[in-house]
């Protein structure tokens, strides 16, 4: 590799292979090289101390240690006074210091792992192979970048060194050098020693095996260690550190089982049957369905197919042959089956993205090829492969004015075939401008022309890509009066002075239940989550009004006036069907009804606020609104009203009752007004009907009438604006009081009469109010205040 | 005779000049030049002098009288101008008083945010529609190439929501991103279209500072003849510009969705730090901001298109994300927490 690192980390990621971190081992090492103990001796002062004298090549230091793993002959990680090390104690950076311990000069320090910052391990100093060259700087030796790529679901290739190496392969160029794979096999044939058979070829499309005897079981060397302690894995044995260290190069997950312990050397690839259970090699045992895919011996599970390995076949210290596993299975059966039992490992985690069929065989043969190196075991001749699942994956034919239709981008076919051919497709030409090309084994993600456009894109760069405007014309666009009106109803809130929230969809069953006074469920039994995260957030909301209750109570501590509206959906529960989700609009008023002043004096906000900010909102929608004395679980009998428009109730308006408002710990009166916006959208915006302007001026009266309490105002005007000439009313006062009968009450309306033709005169004025006059009296018991 | 005007001019002048107010003014007026005034009785009396006398007394007295008027006049434009003045004065407003209060409402920062993305997108010929936000799997999952068992589903936590399908084929979730809109819709459609379809959408994410499990999104799609990944770069490049300001560079990058085909992840230089690398960007100089791609072909046949004849571009972006970057907020779970104390901070202009 010749690129600098952030320029590769760069290069991978405009390929898709985004590097998380990139952690750099041993950049800080500069004053840390290999040494050689050649004498160690006790400390005059301290029993657990020891004064151990190292070469260097060039001098010969004596440091004071208390490691108790010292011992003449080692090399081992030296660090000179300056050097930039890990406490050892407390694990923060620190810098080395010439020190007298003990009475005794200490000229530097003979490192642990945790204090290169290697491992958490500070048991005893690091011990470097025999064959690390004297003085050699450390970072030569043990120094290493580790890029932490973030792999997307769609490339489980990469989930290995090899796929990382491909990419950067054809990304700079740079030839690609595989592990020769080859090794002496014994003269035992494997079919003598095993036998496999898949019995669920749905679940595992293929199997194969192979058999090392002779292992010795023990630790791995220095350098697989190191990788795999690189790669995140924990090394164990040389048996299941090669398994993983396969699994890192080549992305294949290996499980190697205790030959000896697998009953009639038989392994059955099935479903695990009813009753059936497996302890596993964490020591839990699970219970298993009929679903999972086993592998079992003639007689028991033992493993769960590419989750993990069973307790009860396990390689341990006793172990001296092994029957490797290199598998294919079907990417869902392991993700159910780890999802099942919670227990995702590195093996499912790889299965489950779709590993290729092809792959078991190299990985196989590389953990066999190892197993003999490094375990001093003796291979079986030969590879037990079983697959049912064998599948031709046909050329994709692929036009090169793809490239062009796809990317915006001129390429020429040498350039296209060459990029494809770098990451190891198969390009022929099946005429001038069409190619066939044969997608690699270990690419599951690849199937079709646009896949092959993506190949090119993302190693040409995505920037190399032209930037343009679509200039077609543009597609006709279909109106929507539901935006449109939320839009404007929005605005409109807005500027009668009302906050906009939006509050959570998720409810519990109780917010609900607070909106009536007795804690009943308002409504239909409301639609549940699953999985909720928490109870708080269980329900779907039926209703708008708790949320914003509880948030009028939760910011009351803070403000003097609040106005809040939420335009969202309701969500009620429908059989067989998704839930219909209602557009609602619901605000809601508590406290002064304007910021406090020196002008005028506060003043709560009350019934006729919340009306007049929704109807200053709805008439300027074009709707008039009609509101009818009505009755509400929520609101406050005697302050609650239907809104009505052309006689269709579209929502309710009123005081929120006082239980509710003390189910919300909120202090009261809270005004609260709920429309249904479906149902007032067939009367938004429903055109202007416009008037000439009047020709003739028009003649005002003032008229009190005085009429019993119960009389509504409504009633009187209908009456009045039934009266012809009568072109507008205004009521100006209402009055109860001393000045007034008791049970009555005074209202004072100012009327504007008009005519289209004439200017009216005093008589004709006169005459229309006596008959109005007559009719109030009549039907409403209305007298003219005297 | 004329000693006794000279004495009187020396004494109405002294009156005159200790006189401040009208009603004072008026007062002197009648003493000094009234009908009964020393001076009118001089001049009534002139002609019982001598000639000699007459003519030089008279001479003074149409002085003094004259010298009087003139000074009553000096006097009352004086108090005229003083008390005009003092009425001036009391009536002056503190104008720095506070006016009358209106009640002020504002826009939820993400409504603020999500209409800002959907005019640039409406200016560019997109149209905007809404959906529901829950979803059966068919349509945010299956139909975008994420089958049950796939893998990428761990892309997107899903709640899911109770639904006993008696034949057991359907599943109900609350929609994981806008997406799901991209099929809806193009059940109801032919192209060309472009759209874009804001909504909210809901993850199962335990919340922190960086997330939330109900958030919003922005999803467009445009298909038609010959839409090009250029045209994709194009249309978001002009978005970021119009969004994050004129000298904004944007960054295309190779990413994975299961249902675009190339796909792409979008950044722009941080608008901070102007890609040197600060807090904002993590030191990047680079902000991810939405994820994008060409639609993929199989989606595209599910959308009764024919991927041969058809091509198109989607992308989908979070709203919130659009805020708190802009504004430097730290925590996510202010948006629905609906602290007026927060809410109160975001003018809407």
């Amino acid at each position: 590799m010749t690129l600098p690192r952030d320029d590769l980390a760069r290069r991978l990621a405009q390929a898709g292979l985004e590097a998380g971190s990139v952690e750099i081992i041993g950049g800080q090492w500069d004053k840390i090289q290999v040494g050689h103990v050649t004498e160690v001796k006790p400390h005059p002062n301290a029993d657990r101390l020891r004064l151990v004298t190292v070469a260097l090549g060039d001098r010969m230091p004596t440091v004071v240690c208390g490691a108790p793993n010292v011992a003449v002959g080692q090399k081992i990680a030296f660090a000179s006074v300056g050097a930039k090390l890990v406490d050892g104690h407390t694990g923060q950076p620190a810098t080395l210091k010439p020190a007298k311990i003990r009475g005794v000069v200490s000229e530097g320090m003979v490192c642990s792992e945790k204090e290169l910052g290697l491992s958490g391990d500070h048991t005893g100093i690091l011990v470097l192979p025999a064959d690390a060259p004297v003085g050699a700087a450390l970072a030569d030796l043990l120094g290493d970048t580790i890029f932490d790529i973030e792999v997307t679901p769609n490339r489980p290739d990469c989930l290995s060194v090899i796929g990382i190496a491909r990419e950067v392969s054809a990304l700079t160029s740079q030839p690609l050098h595989l592990p020769q794979i080859a090794y002496k096999e014994g003269r035992e044939q494997v079919s003598g020693l095993a036998s496999v058979d898949v019995v669920d070829p749905d679940l595992c499309p293929r199997y194969c095996a192979g058999v090392i005897t002779n292992v010795k079981i023990g630790p791995s060397p220095e350098w697989l260690q190191r990788r795999l302690q690189a790669g995140g894995m924990r090394p164990i044995n040389n048996v299941v550190d090669i398994t993983n260290y396969v699994m890192l190069e080549h992305g294949q997950p290996l499980h190697a089982f205790d030959y000896a312990k697998l009953t009639d050397r038989k392994i059955v690839v099935r479903r695990a049957r009813q009753g059936e259970s497996l302890t596993s090699l964490d020591g839990v045992e699970r219970p298993l369905n009929c679903e999972m895919l086993v592998i079992a011996d003639s007689r028991r599970p033992v493993a769960l197919a590419g989750v993990m390995g069973g307790a009860n076949s396990e390689v341990s210290e006793a172990t001296t042959a092994v029957l490797l596993e290199s598998a294919n299975f079907k990417r869902e059966s392991v993700r159910e089956t780890a999802a099942a039992l919670n227990m995702r490992s590195e093996a499912s985690a790889r299965f489950e993205k779709g590993l290729s069929p092809e792959l078991p065989v190299p990985a196989l043969r590389r953990a066999m090829q190892l197993m003999v190196e490094l375990a001093g075991g003796e291979a079986a001749s030969g590879i037990i492969d079983v697959y049912p699942g064998k599948r031709e994956r046909p050329p994709i034919l692929f036009p090169a004015s793809e490239t062009k239709r796809l990317l915006g981008m001129e390429l020429p076919v040498e350039k296209i075939k060459s990029v494809l051919e770098s990451l190891g497709f198969g390009v022929e030409m099946a005429a001038p401008a069409q190619m066939s090309v044969n997608v690699p084994w270990w690419r599951t993600d690849v199937s079709q022309g646009a896949d092959l456009v993506e190949e090119v894109a993302r190693i040409v760069g995505y920037d190399q890509i032209p930037t343009t405007i679509m200039d077609a014309p543009i597609p006709p666009l279909e109106p929507s009066p539901l935006l449109s009106m939320k839009r404007t109803l929005t605005d409109l809130l807005v500027a009668a002075g009302m906050q906009e929230v939006i509050t959570y969809s998720l409810i519990s069953l109780e917010g609900l239940k607070r909106t009536t006074p007795d804690l009943d469920l308002p409504g239909p039994k409301p639609v549940r989550v699953s999985n909720p995260m928490s109870r708080e957030h269980e329900y779907l909301r039926t209703s708008l009004r708790p949320r914003l209750l509880f948030h009028i109570a939760q910011n009351q501590r803070f403000e003097e006036g609040i106005k809040l509206f939420e335009i969202g959906h309701v969500y009620y529960p429908r059989h067989s069907d998704l839930p219909q989700e209602v557009e609602t609009l619901c605000g809601a008023m508590w406290g002064l009804k304007q910021e406090m002043s020196w002008r005028t004096k506060p003043m709560p906000a009350d019934f006729y606020d919340a009306k007049g900010a929704l109807d200053a909102a709805l008439v300027r929608l074009g709707v008039e609104a009609k509101y009818v004395k009505a009755e509400d679980v929520g609101l406050r009998s005697g302050a609650c009203a239907d809104i009505v428009v052309r006689g269709l109730k579209i929502g309710v308006i009123g005081e929120v009752h006082p239980k509710v408002v003390e189910n919300f710990d909120a202090a009261g009166p809270v005004f609260l007004f709920e429309i249904d916006l479906e149902k007032l959208l067939p009367h938004a915006g429903t055109g202007v009907e416009y008037k000439p302007l009047p020709r003739f001026p028009a003649t005002v009266r003032d008229m009190a009438l005085v009429v019993d309490l119960g009389v509504q105002y409504q009633s009187i005007v209908d009456i009045v604006q039934d009266f012809p000439l009568v072109s507008r009313v205004a009521l100006f006062d209402v009055y109860s009081g001393e000045q007034v009968p008791r049970g009555k009450k005074s209202l004072a309306f100012r009327i504007w009469y008009q005519s289209p033709d004439h200017t009216l005169t005093d008589e004709e004025v006169n005459g229309v109010q006596q008959r109005m006059l007559s009719a109030l009296e009549s039907k409403l018991g209305a007298v003219l205040r005297a | 005779m004329i000693d006794k005007l000279s004495q009187l001019k020396t004494v109405a002048e002294t009156e005159l000049n200790a006189v401040t107010d009208t009603r004072r003014l008026e007062e002197w007026r009648v003493r000094y030049l009234g009908k009964k005034s020393a001076i009118m009785q001089a001049l009534r009396e002139l002609s019982s002098l001598s000639l000699e006398e007459r003519r030089k007394a008279g001479a003074l007295a149409n002085e003094v009288k004259d010298a009087f008027e003139s000074s009553y006049k000096q006097k009352l434009e004086g108090i005229k101008q003083a008390e005009l003045e003092l009425a001036t004065a009391a009536k002056a407003l503190d104008v720095t008083l506070p006016g009358q209060p209106e009640s002020l409402g504002r826009l939820h920062p993400t409504t603020q945010a999500m209409r800002e993305v959907c005019q640039v997108f409406t200016s560019l010929g997109f149209e905007t529609v809404e959906g529901p936000e829950v979803e059966w799997d068919y349509y945010n999952f299956e139909a975008l190439n994420i089958p049950k068992g796939h893998p990428a589903r761990d892309m997107w936590a899903t709640l899911w929501v109770d639904f006993a399908d008696p034949e057991k084929q359907r599943s109900m979730l609350m929609r994981t991103h806008t997406s799901p809109m991209q099929i809806r819709t193009m059940e109801k459609r032919r192209p060309p279209v472009r759209l874009i379809m804001p909504g909210k959408t809901y993850r199962y994410e335990a919340t922190d500072v960086r997330h939330e499990w109900m958030f919003h999104q922005v999803e467009g799609l445009a298909i038609d003849k010959n839409i090009t990944m250029a045209d994709l770069k194009g249309t978001l490049f002009e978005f970021a510009r119009r969004m994050f300001g004129a000298d904004r560079k944007a960054r295309f990058r190779c990413d994975y969705f299961p249902f675009v085909e190339p796909g792409v992840e979008v950044a722009i230089d941080c608008f901070i730090c102007k890609g040197q690398g600060c807090r904002l960007c993590s030191g990047s100089g680079w902000i991810e901001i939405l994820g994008a791609g060409m639609v993929h072909p199989d989606v595209l046949r599910r959308m009764d298109c024919d991927p041969a004849v058809y091509s198109g571009f989607a992308f989908g972006m979070g709203v919130e994300r659009i805020p708190m970057l802009r504004y430097g907020i730290e925590d996510i779970r202010h948006f629905y927490g609906n602290d007026l104390r927060f809410l109160k901070q975001f003018w809407g202009f």
